[in-house]
């Protein structure tokens, strides 16, 4: 009873930050003075017509809200128009058909450009947080396992170094170095007209391709993984039943596997997912550092080309994908530690 | 975490704590030498960035010579000089920055935790929300959508950025809230306002202070990105402005390290130095053990404040 009723609490605190979401990204692209409509639209040639035509086309020619005069006082929107004709209605109702808008910048679906990006998003970000994720909590476990010793020092100074490093400035050492070194690709997913005999080929291709983000995004988010596995192991052991194991006569390497190990895995699921906001923020500088055909990519082109629609699209799937992998990780943290759902 | 340590209640005594951090004290010398190039930068700087130079296809991204000890970038201009007055753009923005999302965070995080109830909920629950709302590609939406000047910068920084703080300060003013002194000074009959400013805030400034330090790093970090995705004050150079230009003028290409190279290292020489003089303030204000039963060779023995690191 208690647990399901977790979960609905959970799950409509979800809906709840995706609706705030959806209405911040409707409002801030209407509010702001990047005026969608302007800014798509702003090449001199075009005609009267031509203009009203793109307008009316995109919608952009219907208010933007209803105002409910009863309701508010200051007169905020348009009045006595019909609500199902404002533009919010229109973008809640498409979204909900799964229709984000079409771009202005290649005129295809911006639904279907994000599902490919998507994909190479996650390949690359999934690669790195594994491996991230190994090594970092490697490191954390020795340094802790060693405190104040110089392996300690040495590791703690080395992941303070990495968390401060810029992630698209160690992206653009990496590929200097490793495109004027090592002959490495300069950028993208696959080398452009590249034919294969076999699917093999092809991937060891797309492996090449991925080796340098990989890499940087790796060492970028080693650095925290690391300090929080050492913080929490340190509690972890100066626990008493860390002593009392320790007087039983239980070796240390099973002390750390079987008492200690298992309790500091907790705080780490929890940071893995408040982390996710980082990782996203990591993919728009990896992306565009080595024009890797991902979100974050999107993201950057979209603002260059003041394509708005795909700005809207990027936006909402990234902001999406980081609320549910974060309802995600609360429930699996509810499943590990039961304790929590009393609270 | 609810107790500060008693050493730390004067400037003398705190001084004496935090020498013996000697991550503290690297952290604090690395700060101080940004700041002193940020300030004298006219005096150090050899070029003044704004001049206008005649340039001719050799001074383009020229290697570093006599005239020139880093070279030169994609405008034929000194990279050291411009290095040199970077430096103020970034801990402009990250002073700045910072000081609206602590301030928000602390209002929030006290708020939130004195009065409880309604308030309380409502905020934290807020808090929550913002929390998971990535912050990076929010800035960026919103930037790209608003002029991109220095302060709209600040502000977007700042204001993303205090959720982490708020959390803080509202567990440290619950705990405060807990103490004796508090009912004490509430039974004679001290009104909210007097407690949150004679008993609350400072007994929560010293965590404020930490974070604020941390903060900063976060700020200077977001700016140089920011500033690198092209979405800067063009009239204000800094650090993450300067990779930008490099990277998207051909330095790769012309494999002008040096235009590189440098930018990058100062980011992290500001983003380390906040980072170690936080963890620095962090021991002397919350010291903790930092050994264990499992350490090799040291007897677990409660040092106190003696902690190295």
């Amino acid at each position: 009873m208690r647990q399901s009723r977790y979960l609905l609490k959970k799950i409509g605190w979800a809906l709840l930050t995706v609706l705030i979401v959806i209405l911040l990204n409707f409002f801030l692209f209407r509010i702001l003075p990047g005026d969608p409509a302007r800014a798509g639209i702003r090449d001199p040639r075009l005609t009267q017509d031509a203009v009203a035509a793109i307008r009316e086309r995109f919608g952009l020619d219907k208010p933007v809200i209803n105002c409910f005069e009863s309701l508010n006082p200051v007169k905020f929107g348009s009045c006595g128009v019909n609500p199902l004709d404002t533009q919010l209605f229109i973008y809640v109702g498409n979204l909900l058909q799964g229709e984000l808008g079409i771009s202005y910048h290649t005129n295809r679906p911006v639904l279907d450009m994000l599902k490919e990006q998507l994909w190479n998003t996650v390949l690359l970000i999934g690669a790195a947080q594994i491996l991230a994720i190994f090594f970092g909590m490697g490191l954390g476990i020795l340094a802790a396992w060693r405190a104040r010793t110089t392996i300690d020092y040495t590791a703690l100074l080395a992941s303070l170094t990495f968390w401060s490093l810029p992630t698209f400035w160690l992206g653009i050492i990496l590929l200097f170095w490793g495109s004027n070194q090592f002959g490495l690709p300069t950028g993208g997913k696959a080398t452009p007209g590249g034919n294969f005999a076999t699917v093999w080929q092809e991937w060891a291709d797309v492996g090449r391709h991925l080796l340098l983000p990989t890499l940087t995004y790796t060492i970028v988010f080693l650095g925290e993984y690391m300090l929080i596995m050492r913080s929490t192991l340190l509690d972890v052991l100066s626990e008493d039943y860390i002593l009392t194991a320790k007087a039983k006569g239980l070796r240390t390497v099973q002390i750390l596997k079987d008492h200690a190990l298992q309790n500091a895995m907790l705080p780490m699921v929890t940071i893995i997912a408040l982390n996710l906001g980082f990782t996203v923020a990591g993919a728009i500088q990896i992306e565009t550092v080595f024009s890797w055909p991902g979100l974050g990519g999107a993201i950057f082109e979209a603002v260059g080309r003041k394509d708005y629609p795909m700005l809207q699209g990027a936006f909402l799937l990234i902001a999406v994908s980081v609320i549910f992998a974060n309802l995600i990780a609360d429930l699996l943290y509810s499943y590990l530690d039961p304790r929590v759902q009393a609270g | 975490m609810s107790d500060t340590a008693v050493s730390t209640t004067s400037i003398r005594g705190f001084w004496r704590s935090f020498r013996r951090s000697r991550m503290g004290l690297i952290g604090l010398f690395m700060f101080l030498v940004v700041v002193l190039m940020a300030v004298f930068a006219p005096a150090i700087a050899p070029y003044d960035p704004k001049e206008v130079v005649r340039v001719t296809i050799d001074d383009i991204y020229a290697a570093p010579s006599a005239e020139h000890w880093l070279g030169t970038d994609d405008a034929g201009r000194d990279v050291l000089s411009n290095f040199i007055y970077g430096s103020r753009v970034s801990l402009i923005v990250g002073f700045f920055a910072s000081f609206i999302s602590i301030f928000i965070g602390s209002f929030v995080g006290i708020v939130a935790g004195f009065y409880g109830g309604r308030a309380e909920n409502i905020l934290m629950r807020f808090t929550d929300i913002m929390l998971v709302i990535p912050d990076l590609p929010l800035a960026v939406v919103i930037v790209a959508l608003t002029k991109p000047s220095l302060w709209n910068i600040i502000f977007v920084i700042g204001a993303l950025g205090w959720t982490g703080s708020a959390r803080l300060v509202r567990s440290q003013t619950l705990a405060v809230k807990q103490r004796k002194f508090v009912l004490r000074a509430r039974s004679i009959g001290a009104g909210n306002m007097h407690i949150i400013r004679y008993h609350i805030l400072p007994m929560v400034l010293p965590l404020i202070v930490v974070n604020t330090v941390l903060v900063i790093s976060l700020a200077i970090l977001n700016e140089s990105t920011l500033s690198f995705l092209g979405l800067s004050d063009p009239t204000a150079l800094s650090w993450g402005q300067m990779l930008n230009f490099a990277f998207t003028r051909g330095a790769m290409s012309a494999r002008a390290w040096w235009a590189l190279v440098m930018p990058g290292l100062g980011i992290v020489w500001a983003v380390l130095a906040c980072t170690l003089l936080g963890q620095g303030l962090e021991q002397v204000l919350n010291p903790r053990l930092e050994t264990h039963h499992l350490a090799v060779g040291v007897q677990m023995v409660d040092r106190g404040a003696e902690v190295q690191a």
